[in-house]
């Protein structure tokens, strides 16, 4: 049967298993809009694309699954570019579908006309354009199969109008067969006995997980390894979650705002596994420094990320997961000939005692709220269980680090592009992908003003999305760079002119709390979670509070400034 | 160091600007580059020179290998191969000097394309170091113009 063009994307959508897309429409994809109505996909429509994009994006960090999105030309798909590079930093699997001039229009400055797969190839996994019908099965069969493969990243496609239009015998490409892509997935098995030589040998040796392992599914195969062999576990801003945050081996997070005894025990370590990580510039501090007494290991499914930043002395490229639970069968066997328990214990001991010495913490006051206090009572009022959206700055490294995640899929934050603005619309993706859970955007005042029109979005969708706004009327983050590396000199990040967030709930249709006590945060806090429907919390929070330990940019891991 | 590369990429639009823009966007040095057609209609050949000591060069080659329309990519440094250049060149020439020019275009067995009252087109092919010997000869006659068409290589086949 023959199809017209925006029949065969939406079936093609349909075969792939999605069932929600984040969209915004225009004119050069209301053909596509049109055949809408017909399909069984759900069409989530955003307030703007930068919130579709991120909403895919959330749906996809909290499923596991391919996020979608849908916009029209032009600036709709600028409008997507934040969001596709914020994706493609943290290696999260999206397909975004951008509407196009009809072809004969292309290259003639037409209206809405933006040449969108140039502007968006360096910050692609890949992306396309396709200009023939009898192209269009195929390029979103590798569009998605691409996104979703190896390490995962957004792919586009481009669509234009007139190839939407025009009708083509439908034929679903069953495999999808690439001659110039081909991810390697096994893990070698001779680098596997090494590592496993490596982990018997080492009295001193620390495992360093990151967002591939969850990305992977490799977190059960972590926990197994850590807690048999007795192997202390810090992790990246992306890797929170991959590991029990209430186990004694777990450190915490490493790098600039990690853990006293993350850091030091990366500073003192004989061998450190790196798994799914990719050795930031955020987690190493100055890479000459890091991990001097180390042997480093370092396994992921990209090679390019490996020896990019540090030199280590195993590579392992493969799939975190296969070469955990590999790593796994090779010791298992063995496990009751290597006295790991006694072997470590001095070691644990020791990273136990720092974390002793140094947790993370805070001075409780009695007259102003701290944000870090606000978090702790969240996850006591949650149990742990919520999914934690975050914006950038001070907000996301409370969260970050005052915040115990049990499981992964739970943390949604942009890591690498640190993007202003993702919390919101991400929590609202992730609301779609897990309806029955609590899933809450721990906001600054600052950045939930990025995207605060999804406010609009996410209360006509009746989601349960819970705001709560660490309110200290700063840009928080960059004030404390200011007060710490440059004199003080607060320009341009007092924020004192802002909405009123309880009001503004309102007037979108929700509802909006104020927490201005100590006494009260409890409280309110948990009436607000026990609201239904969208709530906002505005958290008037001690101003000038800084986000500690802190590793200054460029510095060793062990120059931490402390509380 | 120099490494000459051979990337095999699938032969459709923005294939160039992927590669270029890796290079661009990475900070990565390309000293030329060179796209053709082979047999196969589906694929074209780049032959990229580049400089970057060891980690350089692997993470260049592991980059160009991760696009998706990059088929293959060879480092024609690390084994045997023929490297060759074009450089087509208008050199000032009068009677005095005429025989002289003449003379290095004999040695270095480069042919004389073009030829009017004062000037003399030369066309070379050779190694980077053949060509640049060459220009470096004939640049005290005063060269009016250089094309130089940057490096196409080839493995060497194996020794039976």
């Amino acid at each position: 049967m023959e199809l017209t063009g925006a029949q065969i994307l939406l079936e093609c959508l349909k075969r792939e298993g999605v069932e929600v897309l984040f969209g915004f429409p225009g004119g050069a994809v209301i053909d596509i809009y049109n055949e809408l109505p017909n399909s069984s996909i759900k069409h989530v429509l955003v307030r703007h694309e930068q919130g579709a994009i991120h909403a895919a994006d959330g749906f996809a960090r909290a499923s596991g699954k391919v996020g979608v999105c849908l916009v029209t030309s032009g600036p709709g798909a600028t409008n997507t570019v934040t969001g596709i590079a914020t994706a493609y930093m943290d290696s999260i699997p999206v397909v975004i579908l951008t509407g196009q001039v009809p072809t004969p229009l292309i290259g003639n400055d037409a209206f809405q006309e933006v040449d969108i797969v140039g502007i968006t190839r360096p910050c692609t996994k890949h992306n396309y354009l396709v200009k023939d019908i009898r192209e269009l099965a195929h390029v979103i069969r590798q569009a998605f199969y691409l996104a979703k493969s190896g390490r995962p990243g957004p792919v586009l496609v481009d669509l234009p109008k007139d190839v939407m239009q025009v009708k083509t015998e439908f034929i679903w490409p069953e495999d999808v067969k690439m001659r110039s892509y081909n991810p390697n997935y096994k893990p070698h098995a001779g680098q596997i006995r090494k590592v496993a030589n490596l982990i018997r040998e080492a009295e001193r040796p620390l495992i360093y997980a990151g967002g591939g392992v969850i990305t992977s599914k490799g977190h059960e195969a972590l926990t197994w390894l850590a807690q048999k062999l007795h192997i202390p576990v810090t992790a990246t801003l992306m890797g929170l979650g991959c590991f029990p945050g209430d186990d004694p081996l777990w450190l915490g997070m490493l790098g600039m705002h990690g853990t006293y005894a993350a850091n030091m025990a990366v500073n003192n370590a004989d061998l450190v596994l790196a798994v799914g990580a990719r050795f930031d510039d955020r987690v190493t501090g100055k890479v000459s420094t890091f991990a001097p007494m180390a042997k480093l290991v370092h396994i992921d499914i990209d090679p390019t990320s490996i020896q990019k930043n540090v030199s280590v002395h195993v590579p392992l490229v493969a799939d975190c997961r296969l070469a955990l639970e590999a790593l796994k069968e090779e010791m298992e066997p063995t496990l009751e000939d290597y006295d790991f328990e006694g072997g470590h214990m001095s070691w644990v001991t020791k990273v136990q005692v720092w974390g002793k010495e140094h947790p993370l913490t805070y001075k409780q006051s009695e007259t102003t709220i701290k944000p870090q206090y606000v978090v702790e009572k969240l996850y006591e009022l949650t149990n742990g269980d919520a999914i934690i959206a975050t914006e950038v700055g001070q907000n996301q490294m409370w969260a970050a680090q005052f915040y115990k995640f049990k499981r992964p899929n739970t943390f949604l934050s942009s890591g690498g592009l640190g993007t202003m603005g993702y919390g919101f619309p991400a929590a609202i993706g992730a609301q779609f992908a897990c309806p029955g859970k609590m899933v809450i955007d721990v906001a600054g005042d600052g950045s939930i003003q990025m995207n605060i029109q999804e406010m609009a979005t996410s209360v006509c969708n009746n989601l349960g999305v819970k705001i709560v706004i660490l309110n200290n009327g700063y840009l928080g983050m960059v004030r404390q760079w200011q007060e710490l590396f440059y004199n003080r000199n607060y320009c341009e990040t007092c924020m004192d002119a802002q909405p009123d967030f309880v009001k503004l709930a309102e007037a979108y249709g929700a509802t909006g709390f104020r927490i201005t006590e100590v006494g009260d945060v409890e409280r309110i806090l948990k009436q607000a979670l026990e609201t239904p429907g969208t709530v906002i919390v505005d958290v008037r929070v001690e101003r000038e509070e800084n986000v500690y330990p802190m590793v200054p940019a460029g510095a060793s891991l062990t120059d931490m400034l402390l509380v | 160091m120099r490494h000459t590369l051979s990337v095999t990429v699938e032969n459709e639009p923005g294939v160039l600007s992927r590669v270029s823009g890796l290079f661009t966007g990475r900070g990565f040095n390309i000293e030329s580059l060179n796209v053709g057609p082979t047999l196969d209609p589906g694929v074209s050949v780049m032959t990229i020179t580049t400089e970057g000591d060891e980690q350089i060069i692997e993470q260049i080659v592991k980059q160009l290998r991760k696009l998706i329309t990059v088929i293959k990519v060879v480092d024609l440094t690390e084994m045997k191969s023929v490297l060759r250049e074009l450089v087509m060149l208008k050199v000032n020439a009068n009677d005095a000097n005429r025989a002289e020019i003449l003379r290095v275009v004999d040695i270095f067995r480069c042919k004389v394309v073009d030829v009017s009252i004062d000037e003399l087109t030369i066309e070379a092919t050779g190694n980077h170091e053949k060509i640049s010997a060459i220009v470096g000869l004939l640049t005290r006659f005063g060269i009016k113009e250089i094309s130089r068409s940057g490096m196409v290589a080839m493995k060497r086949s194996t020794q039976g």
